[in-house]
């Protein structure tokens, strides 16, 4: 039985399907899949998780538009969110810690850095 | 009695005294001596029954020969026992670095298998461009390029969808010219030796890979820039182009022929229409 749910908010079908094949090596893991920050917004509103994957440049609503809004939310801001994105730059990143990411990885995606990210913030040896 | 005769008596009480003391140290010392003696006789009764017994200085050396030896014995061992253990923590090393290789080579495969799946999971041209877009950018980590195919019409190579370049400013190349047109032709793949130094050049890209059915090239892959954070190729690159080469030339061409078909259906089914109303 599953005992940690992850969002993985991504566009990118391919992208999502990577993350999310990679986060099934976690022992005890539920995995929901949002294709932009709406449609994540709505899947927080709907059930309980533990942690957020979410990349940055999407449609309809962007990663750090969603990371905002869950840190302002009383109902989620608990939630660890992890920013996955092709914004290498330093000030990107600084600006999505700063909004209140926990973690910052940026692409191209190492399977190894996803779980080690993971495996922390969900508290998994 | 006179005054003298008075002192005279007491001088020889006092060496009277002193002779007396004398003769109670003498006597004390004798009896030490004595008893020494006894006791030496003794020791020297002991030793000799311990002779006599087999035991005495010649057994100690034996023992002590037996002991070294023991000592000796020892040693060795617990040299064999840290030879052992260092054996064990260099195999112990080796396995950790074999486990981490081991756990490389299957995110790896992961990301190859997944992209191989994504490539062959749909049959719209678009879509396959889009997949094929996605690839380079998240699996490889390019910030610049282009997907090039060859007209059937024209033999030209012209970009059928770009990354962070505009369509129109990519080159139509006739296979065999320049760098992009002889990797058309021969179908071997071209990398600059040092991606971080590369300047764009959009007749010479950073990265050409043919994209191949068997042997027949059907297009290119050209990269101009990489994103900032990825500096060099890493090994896996290599593997996914190798990918890209043949199984994204196979989902190009499969949704090409799907796109024809379906088109070439729909005339026919629009003619059956046309005939049986």
């Amino acid at each position: 039985m599953a005992d940690k749910r992850i969002l993985v908010v991504e566009d990118s079908p391919t992208m999502r399907q990577l993350i999310a094949f990679t986060l099934r090596r976690l022992p005890n893991i539920a995995l929901v899949e949002a294709t932009d920050g709406v449609d994540a917004l709505r899947k927080l509103g709907g059930d309980s998780f533990d942690l957020i994957f979410t990349d940055i440049n999407m449609p309809i609503m962007d990663g750090l538009k969603l990371v905002s809004l869950v840190r302002s939310d009383p109902a989620l801001r608990h939630i660890p969110i992890v920013i996955i994105t092709t914004e290498g730059a330093a000030e990107d990143r600084q600006r999505g810690l700063a909004l209140g990411a926990n973690d910052y990885l940026i692409k191209p995606i190492q399977a190894s850095r996803i779980l080690a990210a993971a495996r922390e913030l969900l508290n998994i040896a | 009695m006179s005054m003298d005769d008075k002192g005279d008596e007491k001088g020889m009480h006092v060496r009277a005294d002193e002779f007396l003391q004398l003769f109670k140290k003498g006597a004390e010392f004798t009896q030490d001596l004595l008893k020494e003696n006894e006791r030496l006789r003794y020791r020297i009764f002991q030793l000799e029954e311990q002779q006599r017994k087999g035991g005495g200085p010649a057994s100690f050396v034996e023992e002590n020969r037996l002991l070294a030896a023991r000592i000796e014995e020892l040693e060795r061992e617990k040299d064999e026992i840290l030879g052992r253990i260092r054996q064990i923590e260099a195999e112990n090393n080796d396995f950790a670095t074999r486990y981490v290789e081991i756990e490389e080579e299957n995110n790896n495969l992961a990301n190859l298998y997944i992209a191989s799946y994504q490539l062959h999971s749909i049959l719209d041209f678009d879509d396959v461009l889009k997949v094929i877009t996605e690839i380079i950018i998240n699996l490889i980590g390019a910030e610049e390029f282009a997907v090039m195919l060859i007209d059937e019409k024209t033999g030209l190579l012209g970009a059928v969808a770009a990354e962070g370049i505009s369509l129109d400013d990519v080159p139509k190349v006739r296979p065999g010219e320049g760098t992009i047109g002889a990797i058309a032709a021969t179908g071997e793949s071209h990398f600059v030796e040092d991606p971080a130094g590369y300047v764009r050049d959009l007749s010479n890209p950073m990265v050409c890979i043919p994209l191949k059915i068997k042997d027949q090239v059907i297009g290119v892959i050209v990269i101009y820039k990489l994103l900032i954070q990825k500096k060099a190729f890493v090994p896996v690159d290599y593997e996914l182009f190798t990918l890209l080469a043949g199984h994204a030339a196979t989902a190009i061409f499969s949704s090409r022929l799907y796109s024809d078909s379906e088109r070439k259906r729909s005339t026919m089914q629009g003619f059956i229409n046309l005939l049986t109303k």
